[in-house]
């Protein structure tokens, strides 16, 4: 066969698959999405009592203080900024990261016990030490940061470790609050598959609709 | 623990289960057999390969055929490079992202029409919408298919078939296995909670602290989502692909996309034995694949529940690691997923390989070096049939007789052939740059953990692009800045040149070379006379056939690759057991 023939199919071939997979396939999928699950297609974004988009079902926030359950240590701060500095543009498109540090990097070591160093720009906390002097039991899913920077979830065990905190902080009875964990507890698939998760960001909202500040 | 073993236990069977339908399912396609989508499909298929002026009932020989994948796969990257380098004024951009350094781009290009999709860039920052949908996405289909008819193609040739038409094979792979499931696969995504939309980021002030706000990254990502892993592509639509909870937020779509990713590759052995008229034979060899399967998955697992000796000290107990893990996987999804998407050539991740313990480490990297534990879409079947033919070949020396497999003498070019394409190839695109870069560790390397676990991270970026994997060991400098920063005054990084540069050679060699020998031994093996079958012939479908190809396959991949095993990831546990710093 001629190049110029063996070519010319070669281009067809591109240009007629392209149109099937590349238009077709996702604008018809993107117009099911929108039509019959905006909800999800959009991103699972949750609205407060006045509308507002406050977060999505399926992404975490950054939660440090006592009157929240504290989320997972995030090598993104969850992709947020200061939208007054963000000059990383973090705000223009959201990030996500992991840490990558290889279980032999001494440097995971340090993140974790944290490090004193006389120059304070280079000492480092500690997720061990936060959590010893916030008097929360340490789990491994607080110490270690997660695969997204994004996680939603933390352990069970992570989230009971932190209720008497948290109660004590909003003077509410600890069962009120065991009971809004269990019910934004995210169980396994079929109950076998995966391992359940407390959604923080829901987890807080409706704390904050039990007590608000 | 326990409760870990049995979900994984449950997949497999899952994957086991699907086996004999898919796979029965695809012969049917590539024998031109009735298939229960015809009254649509036919006529869609007639206006297609008259649009793209392909004769359906021509054959193609070896050197056709690959002549044949090579045009295509000039036209299609062409059209890939074109879309990113102009994705700054190309419509469906919303994040407002500009062009990317060239070198980026043909990184990306060669990665993705080699089915490989090992990302030296993050796609919330680098890639705009156009980009994702109209380039890479569109990748996805042609290189899966493009692997799945190389795959078709040998195994007709090896059952003394015509090898077929490319172009027949190319677009029935698409038309009748990846984009009905992906049709189905991507409206459960939605509904489970995969975005699919062409909104840009949603920006929200967060509830502890309004002054902060965070940035939502979304996309349409579900109809990517699973072509990505059903076309074993593994280029995540985000950085940190199906980690992300917007790619894979709970363990239904997990288990989707882990079955997704190992299903037609398991299934296309099934296939063979239907081609070969030896299901039996087709069995056996899955039998092989799936207990080294298992026996990886085991490794990878333990080491993740047993978690980082260090950590564990400090935490007061026994705990898993879960650096770089999602809380919804855990260990057993996470090691599961690890040890299936780099057996696969799928190369998804949903928990971060650099983060794994030396167990993870050692199956990862064993599973590129293998190329067989399932393998690539359509090529992983084919080398393993190449390893049965070696195999044939070893057994015949030591008995004394002339090899023949299927009743076809396997001769000096077959076995040029199939030694070149498994025992020189990998080793020569792994090796030669790997020994180069660690040459010059801080000028081309980048490597970002200390020790031995730095070599790994090199071996196992080259070894990844020339396996067509995909993942990486991702704390390696191997990314340009993003179009964004640049624009901010950051300088383009010297290591990530050298990264985006030397590993287009493992890329194309560990695809193209291989490709084409695969398609000459096929050629070749169809072309011989049948010998009749006597009481002395070697019979290749029993137990004992197998295990001296399980034998095969363990101690040329042994012999290969133990050194870097050894200096890796077997020196690391040793130096974790000893007690870090």
């Amino acid at each position: 066969m001629s190049f110029a023939r063996e070519a010319g199919r070669a281009v067809r071939s591109t240009l007629v698959l392209w149109v099937l997979t590349a238009i077709i396939y996702p604008f018809a999928m993107i117009a099911f999405g929108q039509i019959v699950f905006p909800f999800q297609a959009n991103g699972s974004l949750l609205k407060n009592a006045q509308g507002q988009e406050v977060g999505s079902a399926l992404i975490g926030q950054p939660f440090t203080s006592d009157r929240y359950f504290n989320s997972r240590p995030s090598t993104t701060s969850y992709s947020t900024a200061d939208p007054k500095k963000d000059e990383a543009g973090i705000l223009q498109t959201g990030v996500s990261g992991a840490s990558n540090l290889a279980p032999s990097n001494p440097a995971l070591l340090d993140r974790i016990r944290g490090k004193s160093d006389p120059d304070l720009a280079k000492a480092i906390e500690g997720d061990l030490p936060r959590l010893q002097k916030a008097s929360v039991k340490p789990t491994a899913d607080l110490v270690y940061t997660s695969g997204s920077s994004l996680d939603p979830h933390i352990t069970p065990e992570a989230a009971t470790a932190q209720l008497d905190r948290v109660a004590k902080a909003r003077s509410l009875p600890p069962n009120q609050v065991e009971t809004l964990i269990a019910q934004n507890t995210d169980g396994r698939f079929l109950g076998l598959f995966g391992e359940p998760g407390v959604n923080v960001l829901k987890l807080n909202l409706a704390l904050d609709a039990l007590s608000p500040t | 623990m326990l409760q870990g073993w049995i979900q994984i236990a449950l997949t497999l069977l899952i994957v086991v289960a699907i086996t004999p339908f898919l796979g029965g399912y695809m012969a049917r396609v590539f024998q031109e057999q009735r298939t229960i989508l015809d009254p649509i499909l036919n006529p869609v298929e007639r206006v297609l390969y008259s649009l793209a002026g392909v004769q359906a009932k021509e054959n193609m020989t070896g050197w056709q055929y690959a002549r044949a994948i090579v045009y295509a796969n000039i036209a299609m990257a062409l059209l890939l490079f074109l879309i990113i380098m102009s994705q700054g004024w190309l419509p469906l951009n919303p994040t407002g992202i500009g062009a990317p350094t060239w070198d980026t781009a043909l990184h990306t290009t060669i990665s993705f029409i080699t089915n490989t999709n090992q990302q030296h860039y993050s796609g919330e920052t680098y890639m705009s919408y156009a980009s994702q949908m109209l380039g890479l996405g569109y990748h996805m289909f042609t290189s899966a298919a493009t692997g799945l008819a190389v795959g078709i193609a040998f195994i007709r040739g090896l059952t003394g078939r015509p090898l077929g038409n490319f172009y027949v094979d190319l677009i029935r792979g698409i038309t009748r296995i990846l984009l009905p499931i992906s049709i189905v696969g991507a409206i459960v995504l939605i509904a489970s909670g995969v975005p699919e939309t062409l909104a840009g980021a949603a920006i929200v002030p967060t509830l502890e602290n309004p002054a902060l706000s965070q940035a939502i990254a979304r996309g349409p990502v579900a109809h990517y989502e699973i072509i990505k892993q059903l076309g074993e592509n593994g280029g995540g639509f985000f950085a940190i692909n199906s980690a992300h909870p917007f790619e894979n937020p709970n363990p239904f779509t997990n288990l989707i996309q882990i079955v997704g990713m190992v299903t037609i590759p398991t299934s296309l052995i099934y296939t063979y034995g239907v081609f070969a008229n030896n299901r039996k034979q087709a069995w056996l060899v899955y039998g092989m694949v799936f207990v080294i399967y298992v026996v990886f998955i085991g490794v990878t697992a333990i080491g993740e529940y047993q978690g980082n000796p260090a950590v564990n000290a400090l935490l007061g107990g026994q705990a898993p690691n879960l650096e770089g893990k999602e809380v919804r996987f855990g260990w057993a999804q996470s090691a599961l997923f690890a040890a299936t998407t780099t057996g696969t050539m799928c190369g998804a991740v949903n928990s971060l390989h650099d983060s794994f313990m030396p167990n993870g480490g050692f199956v990862t990297l064993s599973n590129m070096f293998l190329q067989i534990i399932w393998g690539g879409q359509g090529t992983g079947t084919a080398y393993l049939f190449a390893y049965l033919i070696l195999a044939v070949f070893v057994t015949g020396l030591m008995v004394g007789r002339t090899p023949e497999f299927l009743g076809r003498k396997i001769e000096k070019r077959e076995v040029v052939l199939a030694s070149f394409l498994i025992l020189l190839v990998h080793p020569i695109a792994i090796l030669i740059p790997g020994a180069i870069a660690l040459a010059f560790p801080d000028q081309l390397a980048g490597i970002s953990n200390p020790g031995f676990h730095g070599l790994s991270q090199v071996i196992y970026e080259y070894t990844s692009a020339a396996a067509n994997n995909g993942s990486g060991f991702e704390g390696l400098a191997d990314s340009q800045p993003s179009p964004l920063a640049i624009a901010n005054g950051t300088a383009t990084s010297a290591t990530a040149l050298w990264w985006n540069l030397s590993t287009c050679f493992s890329l194309l060699a560990g695809r193209f070379v291989p490709i084409g020998a695969l398609l000459l031994l096929a050629d070749s093996m169809s072309r011989k006379q049948p010998v009749p079958m006597t009481t002395g012939t070697l019979r290749t479908d029993t137990g004992l056939f197998t295990g001296v190809t399980a034998g095969t396959i363990l101690i040329l991949g042994a012999l290969t690759f133990f050194p870097i095993l050894a200096l890796g990831p077997i020196s690391e546990a040793f130096q974790i057991a000893r007690g870090i710093g």
